[in-house]
């Protein structure tokens, strides 16, 4: 299967990148590492008349120490996410994430600002940057603004993000000593999900994102709001579907998906995966 | 476009429509045909060649996203005749049975001992989810890949 013809445009900064999509507009789309969108194209659920290559810009391929944060550029590939020691040390919960994304082949092509623009609601980061409280920071012709995890996801594959606008980097919180854990419940090693949850707990403050529970990644507020009243974590985690919305498709019903995310909040509060 | 690409030692300089895809590319356009097309969704994984040095699904890769690049496909292994020990070890170890996802396999397997010279049977299984046998043949290309590293 080969995509539809496109133009392709590359672009050396991330100025020239907005500028070119400011003069294409919503027939354009942005190419980082293609593993999202390079599919639907070859499937014709997406037929862009302008394809721009941002895979090349050089500064936005970065993890650094940001004080109380880790500063992650949008180009930063899956592999590199997985591999940081600046990541292990101050967010493994998203390193370890990163490692089950796709495959090795995927993650030596995919970006996270990728993964996180295309805002599938069964990726694996889009919910776990949810999780711990994420912000990422968008370009546009009007320079840049900040956009939180929990107001960027506003429906099925689609975000806050104007048409004009690039995902330029993502703000993790350190997680301070937080206990955490990631559970992916699929039947075949490199699936999606059919239920995610990614989750970490420092004392009574908790953070828990839910993979492919509904057309958007879900902040399971209700079951961090039990825990920081006292609630036992498997009282708590019996709330993980209160937020969510969840679809019956060929693999799991809605009803069986509610059951899943309770049992694996429940795991990915209970211990620290490995 | 005009891309130029470096494919097994060779610089190549064509001209592509940007939708052409890695794996049309080499086996079209230069007749590499030992990279096969198996999925086309990157799923099985069987269109596994080398881009800078690191593993990738060539069906989900456009042409002119490797320009400039350097690609190593199954027919850039063996030197002067002599297979890469990975080739060596899978024919060993009887690592294939139809052969079809082999190719991949094989270029799977040395980025992965690329990364990590000396994996565990999980690591290799792991390392390896990426690529899909038809025949269920993983136990011989696990030992394949087991052999190799420890042959090193």
């Amino acid at each position: 299967m080969i995509p539809a013809p496109f133009d392709y445009k590359r672009a050396s900064s991330a100025a020239e990148a907005i500028s070119l999509v400011s003069e294409y507009g919503e027939d354009a789309k942005f190419l980082a590492g293609g593993h999202s969108l390079l599919p639907l194209m070859k499937l014709r659920l997406a037929q862009p008349a302008v394809l721009i290559d941002i895979a090349r810009i050089q500064d936005l391929s970065y993890i650094r120490d940001a004080g109380d944060h880790i500063a992650i550029g949008a180009l930063t590939r899956h592999m590199d996410v997985e591999k940081s020691p600046i990541l292990a040390e101050h967010a493994p919960l998203l390193s370890f994430a990163a490692s089950h994304v796709g495959d090795p082949q995927v993650r030596h092509r995919g970006t996270i600002g990728g993964s996180i623009a295309h805002a599938d609601s069964a990726s694996d980061l889009p919910a776990t940057t949810l999780a711990l409280g994420a912000t990422y920071v968008v370009q546009g012709p009007n320079g840049t603004r900040e956009i939180a995890a929990a107001d960027f996801y506003i429906g099925f594959l689609e975000s806050a993000l104007a048409p004009d606008e690039m995902l330029t980097e993502i703000r993790v919180p350190k997680m301070n000593g937080a206990t955490w854990g990631f559970q992916k419940f699929n039947r075949r090693a490199q699936d999606w999900a059919i239920v995610g949850v990614a989750a970490w707990k420092r004392g009574t403050e908790s953070g828990v994102g839910l993979v492919n529970m509904g057309s958007v990644p879900v902040l399971a507020t209700s079951v961090a709001k039990a825990i920081a009243g006292g609630a036992s974590i498997s009282d708590a985690a019996k709330l993980a579907g209160a937020e969510a919305e969840p679809q019956s498709d060929l693999n799991a019903s809605a009803q069986y998906r509610v059951h899943l995310a309770e049992v694996l909040v429940r795991r990915a509060l209970e211990s620290t995966s490995k | 476009m005009k891309v130029t690409i470096t494919v097994n030692g060779t610089t190549h300089e064509s001209d592509v429509e940007p939708r052409t895809l890695l794996v049309q590319y080499v086996r079209e356009s230069l007749g590499l045909t030992g990279t096969n097309i198996g999925c086309d969704t990157s799923s099985c994984g069987a269109c596994s060649l080398h881009l800078n040095g690191e593993s990738v699904k060539s069906c989900t890769v456009l042409a002119v996203q490797a320009d400039g690049g350097t690609v190593t496909t199954i027919e850039g292994l063996a030197k002067d005749g002599v297979m890469h020990p990975m080739q060596q070890a899978f024919m060993e170890n009887h690592g294939l049975q139809c052969g079809y996802c082999t190719p991949g396999m094989v270029m799977a397997a040395i980025g992965l001992l690329n990364e990590n010279p000396s994996p565990t049977e999980e690591q290799v299984r792991i390392g390896l989810e990426g690529n899909l046998c038809r025949c269920t043949g993983y136990h011989n290309i696990v030992k394949s890949v087991l052999a190799c590293a420890n042959n090193k």
